[in-house]
Order: C-alpha cells, then structure tokens, then sequence
C-alpha cells in the first residue's frame, strides 16, 4: 500500500518584492497511513508552510505532492478545496469556532460544502460531539465554552467528514497542561482505536512525545527524523534523539 | 436547494447580528424604491386622467368638420364652409364599413328662460346617435328618439348644470322652458361627465333635435339648408379608426364632387391624435421622475457594496475556516451575494410599502391622480434585486477569492 502523503522535493518561494524567500527548500517526506507525526522547529523553519502545503491550503512552487495517491500539487481553487473537505481535518490552535453558531452547528459546517444532502447531520454532529464527550454541551456556542471545549468541539468538526488525516497546528498552544493531556488523549484515541493519521505541530517537547515519529525542521529542510522510543520514562532521550541532525537529502 | 437556504439562514443570522447597520444600509434602498413607487405612481396617475378624458367623450370618436373655403379670394377659416350635410352623416355608416355611426350637429348658443331664471348655454341640434356616440346617457327621464328629430318635436334633454341654474332644486322633467321665445318640454337630464380636456363644463349643454333646432333655435343656413356644423362618427374599434377616417374621406371626397387636384373640402380628426401628444409629454415627465428616483437606487447599491465589503473584512477570518473545510468559491460567492440580495430585496419591499403609502400621500395632499400598478411593484423588487446582485458581486467575488492561508492569519 503506497504511503498517505507522499511529498517529494518539495519548495515553496515567496517573492517579497525584490526579494525571493524560500520557505521550503527542497522537502522529501512520506507518512504512512495511521500514523502519528510530530513536527517540531523553531519559528521560521518552514514547518507551517509544510503543514499549509499538506492541508492543501497552498500550492507548492515546484516538487510533488502525492496525498492518497492523487496528484495535488497542480490541483486548483475548487478541487484543492474538495480535497480539504473529505480527506482532511484541520485543528488550530486558536479553535477557529464560529462565535454565531452552536457547537452542534459549528460540527455540521464541514458537511454544508459536500456535494451531496446529508440528512442525518444532526445525528452524525451529535455523534462527533459524544466522541469527544461534549454531547451535553451541543446547544452552547463557543464563548460559553472552555478553551479545552472549544478545541474538542473543533475536533468533532475535523472528524464529522471522516477525514483520512488530521492536522493539527499548536492544537494544546492556547490551552493549561491539563486540558491539553485531555486533548492529546483525544488525539492518541482516534490515532490507536479508528486508525486516523495524525500530523502535529508544536514546540513542546512533551507534546511531541505523545506521536510515534518526530520530523525536525530547520531552514525550510528537514534536519531530523526518528522514530519515538515508547517508553515514558525515556521521554529526554528522545529529545537527545531529536538534536542529533540527520543527513540532509540533497 | 439546501445550499441556497443554508446560505439564506447563515445570510440571516449575519444580518440580524448587526440590526442598526443592516437597517440604514436598507435605508438606502428603501428611499430608492419608495420614489420610483411614488413617481411611476403620479406618471401612470396622470395617464389614467388622460385616459379617462378621452373616455368622457367617448370611445374611438373619429370627428368630421367643414373645411376652409375661398370666396372671391377670402379664405375664411376652418369650420366655416358648409359643405357638411346630413345626408352625409346618413350616408356615412351606411357606405364605410369601419365606421359604426355618423351623427350630424348643429351648434348654437342662446338664453334659456324657465321661470324667472335664465341661463346662457351651448345648444346642440342632434341624433339620437349622438349620445350613444359620446358615451352620453340620461340619469331622469328619457332621450329623445328617431320620431322627434323626424318630427321637429319641441323636446329637450338638459345638461346638470342647465338644470341647477335653471330648476335650483326642483324637478325639471315635463317642465317647458323657453329657448329664443320658443316653447320646449324638458324629457331628460343627461348623466353628469364632468370638465372636458381643456376645462370646459361638458354638463352646460342642452340637446335639441336636429331639425327642431335648426328650425326654430339656430336658424337655416342660407347658402345649404342641409348644412351641419359637425359630422361625429365611431370607428368599430379603437384598431379600425385609421381605416374609417380613409372611408370617410374617400366617400365624403366623391360625395362633394372634389377631384383629384382638389384638396379636401372637410378635415378629419380622431382624438387619439390629440390625447397621444399629451400622453406622450406625460410620459416623458414620468420617465424623467422615474430616471431621477433610479438614481437613488443607485446611490443605495452603493451604500450596500460598501457595507459588505466591511462585512467582508471583518469576516475575513470565518471566509478563511470556511474555505479550510472544504467551502469552494462558489459557495462563498453565493453567501455573500445572498446577504446583500436580501437586504436589497427587504429593503425593497419596505420601499414598495412606503412608496405605496407616499404615493397615496400625494394624492390626497396634491389632489393628483396615482395608480400604481402590480407591473411598477414586480419591477421594483426585481430591480432592487437586480441592485443587490450587481452591487453585491464586487464585494462576494472579493470574499470568495481570498487566500485561505492569509483569511485564517487574518487579525
């Protein structure tokens, strides 16, 4: 079975006026279905730009793009936003909740841009809420809702199409360490018991920990990439692991 | 289907969040709407007068008058002549096919005593076709008929104004009056018709029979004891009018021996002539007004582009989720386009209301007719529409083709 995302030599320039930045320089990464990736890098090392490349929110300058088999770096507007509508599930790190709805119709949004009626949505909404054990708050719009609430019912927005991948960037940015355990719970959840790929962002080291794999960037390229030893009590030498540069793809 | 109405639900709620705003970006509209209501109301009013005139003095009336005639290298003026005759008018119905009656009509004026009162007044020497022609009728009493014009009979049928000056109160049917020291029974009263085009009291009238009136009121033309003033016919309808009028040209010209060189001794005219010069410059006022009004709902489109294009900006973060889950440019178009067609139509309908109410205003203050019909309404809503949508575009298009990366970045 070919890997879910599969990304070759990937680069992204930015032209700001005279000057042409280059935020990706040349990235080569392939995720395997199920799995659960943590990016880390400091600020400026392109890990956002390839996380808005893997969402489809953007266009690669050159280099290829293989999400689920298809093709997506020449796609345009409309097909890159189907894409994003059933194989993917965005979580951010300030939730992104529409303060006018209900968490109930915050779930449901993903299914208004499908091209077919559903007529269970309400079932299927409360059912992504229940998931992430905020079926008793369905009715609450967003600013009645805690930090950890509003990022799982945002989570339930990510799942109600039944994405192949989620990705997630900074989800436990805006929130205290205990809520965020409760979040990664989620997460790990949905990695082990419905097989959903996971790709994360953070900074934090203890988040990073909870994925199988750590991807490091640095300059718009990939610097490191190892497995996670699972086993708690080793969670620094997996940080040493981490600072160990790998051999750079040319 | 579902899309449309989620769209007008989610078009709705933006609306509702932001009641103040929603209702003066509608203002615009609404004042838009409201004067083009009111002023193609007044427009079509004065229209409807018109109309109803050309209707008082009858329907598809085609009129006959003498021509000028040259005698001894005087020329005297239209309606002098007296080559009309009413063997002509006999003749008339009977020979053009297009032409329904002919009514002959002498014309004079003459103090009219009953009592101690008298009244100056228009008399008419006439057929019994002269009524039905004009659309007359009599509200006491009867017409008179076939019979009294044949037989020179002293009878008469009094205008209202006639009547009001003469009898005051009473009753003036069966009374005899005195018109140039001769007796006449009076034997109806005509139905009131009201002012004419050109203010003339249509109701200070009295009709005699022809004959009677010639003989005893009007006197005998000397020169054709024939002669009438006037020949009034009806075409058979408003459509055959162009073809009666060329009937009865062509049988007058061979009945009054004219050859070809010769030009017309009679002039014809339909009064559809003279009512579709005064219909034409009111319509031309009702388009100038209805030209100004449009430029309200002009000014209220803007008023709408620029309200969402702030709608846009501030929304700008929702425009960059909403396309992270899948929305395509489409779907963003439509809920912006939406949002502004619905405050375009509702301040439309709101227009139609207050347009309605003005327009009513008017006519009661100003005492001008309006009438405003379920066309000028339809139009209204569909060019208000039309405004939303065209003003509308710019700022949706705008929305839809955001970047989602600097949508979702957006503070």
């Amino acid at each position: 079975m070919p890997p879910l995302i599969d990304v070759r030599d990937l680069k992204k320039t930015y032209q700001l006026g005279e000057v042409t930045v280059s935020a990706l320089a040349g990235v080569t990464v392939s995720i395997e279905r199920g799995s659960y990736v943590a990016i880390m890098g400091p600020s400026g090392s392109g890990k956002s730009t390839f996380m808005n490349l893997l969402g489809c929110l953007d266009r690669p300058t050159s280099g290829q793009y293989l999400l689920d088999s298809i093709p997506v770096e020449g796609l345009d507007r409309d097909h890159l936003a189907e894409i994003r509508n059933q194989k993917i599930g965005f979580i951010f790190q300030n939730f992104n909740l529409l303060p006018r709805m209900s968490a109930l119709e915050n779930v449901e949004l993903p299914l208004l841009y499908q091209d077919h009626d559903t007529p269970d949505a309400d079932d299927l909404a409360e059912h992504a809420l229940m998931l992430v054990g905020l079926a008793h708050r369905e009715h609450n719009f967003p600013a009645q809702l805690s930090g950890g609430e509003q990022q799982r019912v945002a989570i339930a927005r990510a799942m109600i199409n039944k994405p192949e991948i989620i990705l997630a960037d900074e989800p436990t940015g805006a929130l205290d360490s205990r809520t965020s355990a409760e979040i990664m719970n989620i997460f790990e959840r949905l990695n082990r018991t419905q097989g959903i790929t996971i790709v994360l962002v953070t900074h934090s080291d203890e988040i990073a920990t909870h994925a199988d794999r750590i991807i490091g960037f640095r300059d718009g390229l990939v610097v490191s990439d190892a497995p996670v030893i699972h086993s708690r009590q080793t969670s620094e030498k997996v940080v040493a692991v981490l600072r160990v540069p790998v051999e750079v793809p040319q | 289907m579902k899309k449309l109405r989620q769209s007008m639900r989610i078009a709705f709620r933006a609306l509702t969040m932001n009641k103040l705003r929603s209702a003066l970006t509608m203002l615009g509209i609404v004042i838009g709407v409201a004067s083009v209501i009111a002023t193609v109301a007044i427009g079509s009013g004065a229209t409807q007068r018109i109309q109803d005139q050309i209707a008082s003095i009858g329907s598809n009336i085609i009129i006959v008058i003498p021509g000028s005639t040259t005698t001894s290298g005087v020329r005297l003026g239209t309606g002098n002549a007296v080559t009309l005759s009413e063997a002509d008018a006999k003749e008339l119905p009977a020979q053009c096919p297009d032409v329904a009656l002919a009514a002959p009509l002498v014309r004079g004026g003459a103090q009219v005593v009953y009592g101690n009162n008298n009244w100056a007044t228009i008399i008419y020497g006439v057929t019994p076709d002269y009524l039905t022609i004009r659309e007359l009728s009599v509200a006491d009493g009867a017409e008179f008929t076939q019979q009294d014009v044949d037989g020179a009979n002293k009878v008469a049928v009094l205008g209202k104004t006639v009547v009001d000056n003469l009898f005051g109160g009473a009753d003036a049917i069966g009374q005899t009056i005195r018109i140039k020291n001769v007796p006449f029974a009076v034997v109806g009263i005509l139905t009131p018709k009201g002012q004419s085009s050109q203010g003339q009291d249509q109701d200070d009238v009295i009709l005699l029979p022809i004959s009677t009136a010639k003989r005893k009121v009007i006197g005998i033309n000397a020169a054709n004891a024939d002669a009438v003033n006037t020949i009034m016919m009806q075409a058979k309808s408003g459509t055959q009018i162009p073809a009666a009028q060329e009937e009865a040209q062509a049988l007058l010209r061979q009945r009054h021996h004219l050859q070809t060189v010769e030009a017309d001794d009679f002039t014809i005219r339909n009064l559809q002539e003279l009512f579709a010069a005064q219909e034409a410059s009111s319509s031309i006022m009702a388009i100038m007004l209805a030209a100004v009004a449009s430029v309200s709902l002009v000014v209220g489109g803007i008023g709408i582009m620029n309200i969402m294009l702030i709608s846009v900006r501030e929304r700008t973060r929702e425009i960059g989720l909403r396309q992270a889950i899948g929305a395509k440019t489409r779907d963003i178009l439509t809920q912006f386009l939406v949002e502004a067609v619905t405050l375009s139509i509702a301040g439309g309908l709101v227009g139609i209301v207050l347009g309605i109410a003005a327009s009513s205003v008017i006519s009661r203050l100003a005492g001008w007719a309006t009438a405003v019909g379920p066309g000028a309404v339809l139009l209204a809503v569909f060019f208000s529409g039309l405004v939303g949508i065209g003003f509308g575009y710019y700022p949706a298009r705008k929305a839809a083709y955001l970047d989602p990366i600097e949508a979702l970045r957006y503070e």
